[in-house]
């Protein structure tokens, strides 16, 4: 179905649809579900230099249409991940991942990004600044664009697959935050990370969320997501990675427009674990109804079309 | 079995004060092990909730379930022959074949806790094992399926209120039983003294806010004494000897 392939730098998906980080374990827990090499590639769960419990609990809460969550980067440090968990999910799925790299010093960045690009199932490395800069007073790499130039510039130094910049959207000018990643070397960007929110219980009027203010995902951040696609795609021309509140086949449409050129499909796997399935089957049908040959043709034209 | 599927309800009503039995219909058998739960999508909320199962006849998946927020709320004004979203089969069980014949036996449920219990206890009960049952309750208002639960074995009740059965905590009743294995499933403070009480083998149902309920989000870690595991999957029953209650 070349119809449906996109190219991320180099790297050939049979379809847009990737399972985001953080809402696809390691990727194999979903193969009991279907088969799961039917997805363009999955975005694997961040991993850290070490081990990492995470949060205290509640870690997760609910609101209208969406979620908030404090998971606080679980996962078993990257030489488990490359040891334990990448074979479990190469018996499972053939395709190249996307490996997900997170750290709290630029070094540590480094390190596992490293790491990860020594693994031939990694077809890309995806940064995610959402972290706090311990060095920094705990500011988050993705608010400073002295931080997003510098550590895609030392990954870019130390590595050779493909680096896309994952960015928070909490910052004032997400356009600026882009062109810094681009000047850092950058391959590709991935848009966004969560929100930040909060939810209060009302009973008790405390938050419910063991970190007070948390991520907030699902279908209520959509448009904010969209935007951000499309007014970075307006301004650089990388490829980006689109996440935020897709559900279904139109939201990829919407994303593909607006200027993605791959989707990655988050909060919604929680509720409905046969989402990215669902979304492949029906994306055929959606582009028969509107006319859409091939999906790359639809890549960015929000911008163009009268 | 896990699935996901569309069930019918088929009786929703109260059985105490705000606990509620719900009976969905199922198009098929789903085999489903005492100490697994469901994870029902209700209409205009975004995550699913998870319950354990009370019990699993052919063709239908019974849970008891206390009102407690606006999604319990909602799920309480499901009416019969409404269709529900569900996935079943979720979570590992109670591990029955952990037991010998030298096993006396000993199910310790609190509030909702009893809820999951009263599957083991029948499925303990078919498969010929004996033992006794302790339940204990906040509120007697909210005790439930007491009669149920003395169908299959002996049984000790206690309220903190006094109204039913004897005056106390669950531990209090705990001093009159003889037992080397327990099967335990309440609040976290009970299942603390619980496993504090004696230093028997066990097994403890854990609940946590979830995100999924199937491995994915990481939303239900716990700590054991060498790991950290994800009560959706890993559990949500844990044995005693991997609990580790000291934070």
């Amino acid at each position: 179905m070349s119809r449906l392939s996109v190219m991320l730098s180099g790297l050939r998906l049979e379809n847009p649809i990737i399972p985001a980080s953080g809402t696809f374990g390691f990727g194999y827990e979903f193969s009991s579900w279907y088969d799961i090499n039917i997805l363009g590639s999955i975005a694997l769960k961040s991993t850290t230099k070490t081990e990492r419990f995470g949060n205290l609990s509640p870690r997760i809460a609910e609101c209208r249409n969406g979620m908030l969550n404090a998971i606080g980067l679980q996962n078993p440090g990257v030489d488990a991940v490359i040891l334990q968990e990448l074979p479990k999910l190469n018996k499972v799925f053939s395709k190249k991942i996307i490996a997900s790299v997170a750290g709290f010093s630029p070094e540590e960045y480094v390190y596992v990004a490293e790491k990860f690009d020594a693994v031939d199932q990694v077809g890309i490395l995806e940064i995610n600044l959402s972290c706090p800069n311990v060095k920094e007073n705990g500011v988050t790499f993705a608010s400073c664009t002295k931080t997003v130039f510098s550590v895609c510039q030392e990954i870019k130094k130390k590595t050779s697959k493909p680096v896309y910049i994952k960015l928070s959207p909490n910052v004032s000018d997400i356009v600026e935050m882009a062109i810094c990643a681009k000047n850092g070397g950058a391959d590709g960007l991935t848009l966004c990370n969560t929100l930040l929110g909060t939810v209060i219980d009302t009973k008790t009027g405390r938050p419910v969320v063991s970190t007070k203010v948390a991520g907030f995902s699902g279908p209520a951040i959509k448009p904010v997501a969209l935007k951000n696609v499309y007014q970075v795609s307006k301004e650089i021309n990388i490829p980006i990675i689109a996440s935020g509140g897709i559900c279904d086949a139109d939201d990829v449409i919407e994303f593909l427009s607006a200027g993605a050129t791959a989707t990655e499909v988050g909060s919604q796997n929680l509720v409905n674990p046969f989402v990215c399935k669902e979304i492949i089957e029906e994306l055929p049908r959606k582009m028969e109804e509107y006319g859409i040959k091939d999906l790359k043709d639809i890549i960015g034209r929000s911008h163009y079309v009268q | 079995m896990r699935e996901r599927c569309l069930c019918s309800v088929k009786y929703n009503e109260p059985i105490a004060k705000d606990i509620f039995k719900l009976v969905i219909e199922t198009s098929v058998n789903l085999q489903q092990i005492p100490g697994q739960f469901i994870n029902i999508k209700i209409d205009n909320f975004y995550l699913r909730r998870p319950f354990s199962i009370c019990d699993c006849l052919e063709k239908s998946i019974i849970i008891v379930y206390k009102v407690v927020g606006r999604g319990t709320k909602r799920l309480s004004e499901t009416t019969r022959a409404q269709q529900l979203d569900i996935i079943c089969g979720l979570g590992n069980g109670f591990d029955m074949d952990a037991l010998s014949d030298k096993s006396e036996v000993v199910l310790i449920g609190g509030g909702m806790g009893a809820a999951p219990l009263y599957f083991l206890a029948k499925s303990l009960k078919e498969s010929g094992v004996s033992f006794e049952t302790v339940l204990g309750f906040t509120d007697s208002k909210q005790a439930f399926f007491l009669d149920e639960f003395s169908r299959f074995s002996a049984i000790h009740v206690s309220s903190l209120d006094g109204k039913i059965g004897t005056k106390g905590l669950v531990t209090d009743s705990l001093r009159d039983i003889s037992y080397n294995y327990y099967f335990s499933c309440g609040p976290l403070p009970m299942l603390k003294s619980v496993h504090r009480f004696k230093a028997a083998p066990g097994q403890l149902l854990l609940e946590e806010r979830m995100g999924c309920g199937f491995g994915a989000c990481m939303s239900c870690s716990f700590k054991t004494i060498n790991k950290s595991k994800r009560i959706c999957v890993d559990g949500p029953v844990i044995y005693s000897s991997e609990v580790d209650f000291s934070e």
